[in-house]
C-alpha cells in the first residue's frame, strides 16, 4: 500500500469517526436531559403535583395545578389567535397571491419567526399589559399567539403547495369556484400536514418563558379571570429554579419533566399523523 | 338527456372547411360550439393564430398535431381553463349554443363543459364522493345515489366498483381512475366533454375501453378530444383538426383528412414524416 493510499484511508476513517461521534453527541444530549430530569424531578411527580396549589414558602409539598391549568389556558388563547391567522394567511399565500406579494409576506414571516421571544414579550407588554394596567392570561396568550403565526403560516403554506395542481384543475373544471375548490379539495387533501404544522407550532411555544415573564407574569394561586396574572409551567420552572429551597428545585425539575413530556408527546403524535401517509400518492 | 332535448342552435359557421362537399355536410350539422378568429397569448408569446373551428353537436372532434402545436391550449380555451394561468390572454370569440362563453359566469360555463385531463386526477375521496362532487358543489337536488350510479354506468365502471363505492378512489387502477374522472364529469350532465389526451397515461386495454366508451357517449354530449395518437383520432373521431405551431392547418371529416389530406403538411404529418 502506497503512502498516499494509506493517508487517504486514514482521512476517510477519521472523517467517518468524527461525523459518527457528532451524530451520537446530538442524540445523547436529549437522552442526557431526559435522564437528568427524571433523576431530579421524578420523585416529585405524583398526584399532588397535578392537583395541589404551590405550598407556602417554608412548607414542603404542594403542586403546580395552577401552573398546568394556566399553561393550558395560555396555549388555548395562543392557538385561538395564532392558528387562524397563520392558516388563512397561508391559504392566501399559496392560492391567491402573486409572486411579489408572496415573497414579501414569506420574508416577513421568516423575520417574525426570528424575532427573539423576549422582544415579542416586550411588544405584548406594551400592547396589552400597559393599556389594561394588568398582567394577564390575555397578554400571555397574545404573546404566544404572535409566535405561532409565522410557524403555522410557513408550514401550512408548504403543505398547501404540495397539493397537486391537477386536483385544483379537476375541481375547477367541474364548476367549483376558487373558494369551493380550496374548502372541498385542497384543504381536505392537505389536512394531515396542516394539523402537524399546528401541533408543532403549539409544541414550539409551549415551552416559551421569556414572553410570559412580563405578560402572564405568575401567580401562586388560581387565576380566575382572563385578565388576571396566571402561573405557567415555564415561568414556574424559572422562579423555582432560582429559589434557595431544595424542595422547590425538585419541583422545578418535575415541572421541566412534565413540560418536556408534553412536547415530546405532541411531536410523536404529529409524526404519527404525518406518517399515516399523504392523502395523495406521489407519482 | 338534456343535450338532445335542447333544440340545436345553428349559428354562422366560419369558413373552416376546405372543399365544397365537406362544406355541405358541415352546414347540415348543428354546431354546438363555434370558435372564431381566436388568437391566444401567454404574456407576449402568441401560441394560437387566428383559429376558426366549428364543433358539431353529438360528434367526436379530435385535435391532433405534434407536441407544442397548441392543441391543448385550444382545448383549454373552450371551457376557459386557460384563465387559471397568469398572463394568459384570449382574443376572438367562442360561442356555445350561439352565446359567447367569454361573457358567461365561468363556474356555470364549466358545468356545461366538462373536462377530463391527461393524467387521472381523482380527488382523495371515496369513489362515491368523487362522482357526487360536482352535484354537491352545485347544490343539486337530484338523489345522489341514483345520479352516481347512472354516471358510473355511463362511464362503464359501475360493475367493477358497485360493491365498494366507499373505498378510496386511489385503490382503482389507472384506467379505472380515468373512467371515474369521466363519470365525475358526466354526473353534472355537461353538453360538451373535453378530453386532454385522456389515454396517454394508460395501457392499451384501458385505452381501448375508453375509446369505445367515448364513441358511445356521443349520444349524450358533444366530445372534443386532444390526442397525439393519430390511429386513435382515426378510430374514434368524426372530425379531425390538424394544428401546427399554433395554426389550424386543416379541419375536415376524419375519413377525408386521413385518406385525402387537403394540405401537404397534413399529409406529411399523418404519414409520419415528422412529429
Amino acid at each position: 500500500m502506497s503512502a498516499r493510499l494509506r493517508w487517504r484511508k486514514f482521512v476517510s476513517g477519521f472523517m467517518l469517526t468524527m461525523t459518527g461521534v457528532c451524530a451520537l453527541v446530538a442524540v445523547s444530549v436529549l437522552c442526557f436531559i431526559l435522564g437528568y430530569l427524571v433523576f431530579h424531578g421524578g420523585t416529585s411527580i405524583g398526584w399532588n403535583f397535578f392537583t395541589k396549589l404551590p405550598a407556602p414558602v417554608g412548607e414542603t409539598g404542594g403542586g403546580m395545578a395552577n401552573a398546568i391549568l394556566g399553561s393550558a389556558k395560555l396555549l388555548f388563547l395562543a392557538s385561538l389567535f395564532g392558528v387562524p391567522i397563520g392558516f388563512f394567511g397561508a391559504i392566501y399565500l399559496a392560492e391567491f397571491s402573486g409572486s411579489t406579494v408572496a415573497f414579501i409576506v414569506r420574508y416577513a414571516a421568516d423575520l417574525l419567526n426570528g424575532v427573539p421571544s423576549i422582544v415579542i414579550g416586550i411588544f405584548a407588554y406594551s400592547m396589552v399589559v400597559l393599556p389594561f394596567k394588568h398582567f394577564s392570561t390575555l397578554a400571555g396568550g397574545f404573546a404566544l399567539g404572535l409566535m405561532m403565526i409565522p410557524i403555522t403560516l410557513r408550514s401550512t403554506e408548504e403543505f398547501l403547495r404540495s397539493v397537486p395542481n391537477a386536483l385544483r384543475e379537476g375541481a375547477m373544471a367541474l364548476g367549483a369556484s376558487k373558494w369551493k375548490t380550496i374548502a372541498t379539495v385542497i384543504v381536505p387533501t392537505a389536512y394531515r400536514g396542516i394539523l402537524t404544522a399546528v401541533l408543532l407550532a403549539f409544541a414550539r411555544v409551549a415551552g416559551e418563558t421569556a414572553p410570559l415573564l412580563f405578560t402572564a407574569f405568575g401567580n401562586r394561586f388560581w387565576s380566575h379571570r382572563w385578565n388576571e396574572p396566571t402561573a405557567s409551567l415555564p415561568v414556574m420552572i424559572f422562579t423555582y429554579a432560582i429559589s434557595p429551597y431544595d424542595d422547590w428545585h425538585r419541583q422545578a425539575w418535575a415541572a421541566g419533566l412534565v413540560l418536556l413530556g408534553l412536547i415530546l408527546a405532541i411531536n410523536i403524535v404529529a409524526r404519527a399523523i404525518l406518517s399515516r401517509g399523504s392523502a395523495v400518492p406521489r407519482s | 338527456m338534456h343535450a338532445s332535448v335542447r333544440p340545436a342552435v345553428s349559428v354562422n359557421i366560419p369558413p373552416i372547411v376546405t372543399n365544397a362537399a365537406t362544406r355541405e355536410t358541415a352546414a347540415a350539422l348543428a354546431m354546438r360550439m363555434t370558435v372564431s378568429k381566436v388568437n391566444f397569448f401567454y404574456g407576449t408569446k402568441q401560441t394560437l393564430f387566428d383559429i376558426n373551428l366549428g364543433i358539431a353537436a353529438n360528434k367526436v372532434t379530435a385535435l391532433i398535431g405534434p407536441s407544442g402545436c397548441g392543441k391543448s391550449t385550444l382545448l383549454r380555451t373552450l371551457n376557459r381553463m386557460y384563465e387559471t394561468v397568469r398572463n394568459a390572454r384570449l382574443e376572438g370569440e367562442i360561442l356555445l349554443d350561439g352565446k359567447s362563453i367569454l361573457s358567461q359566469d365561468v363556474t356555470a360555463l364549466r358545468r356545461c363543459i366538462g373536462m377530463v385531463f391527461q393524467r387521472p386526477n381523482p380527488f382523495p375521496k371515496s369513489i362515491f364522493d368523487n362522482v357526487a362532487y360536482g352535484l354537491r358543489i352545485n347544490g343539486s337536488k337530484v338523489p345522489l345515489s341514483e345520479a352516481v350510479e347512472k354516471s358510473l354506468r355511463r362511464a362503464a365502471l359501475w360493475d367493477e366498483v358497485k360493491d365498494h363505492l366507499h373505498k378510496s378512489a386511489y385503490e382503482l387502477s389507472g384506467g379505472q381512475q380515468q373512467r371515474l374522472c369521466i363519470a365525475r364529469a358526466l354526473a353534472v350532465e355537461p353538453e360538451v366533454l373535453l378530453l386532454d389526451e385522456p389515454c396517454s397515461a394508460l395501457d392499451p386495454i384501458s385505452t381501448a375501453k375508453i375509446e369505445e366508451l367515448l364513441v358511445q357517449l356521443k349520444d349524450l354530449c358533444t366530445i372534443v378530444t386532444v390526442t397525439h395518437n393519430m390511429q386513435q383520432a382515426a378510430r374514434m373521431s368524426d372530425f379531425t383538426a390538424f394544428l401546427l405551431i399554433g395554426q389550424l392547418i386543416e379541419f375536415n371529416p376524419t375519413p377525408q383528412l386521413f385518406t385525402t389530406p387537403g394540405d401537404p403538411r397534413t399529409e406529411a404529418y399523418i404519414t409520419g414524416r415528422f412529429g
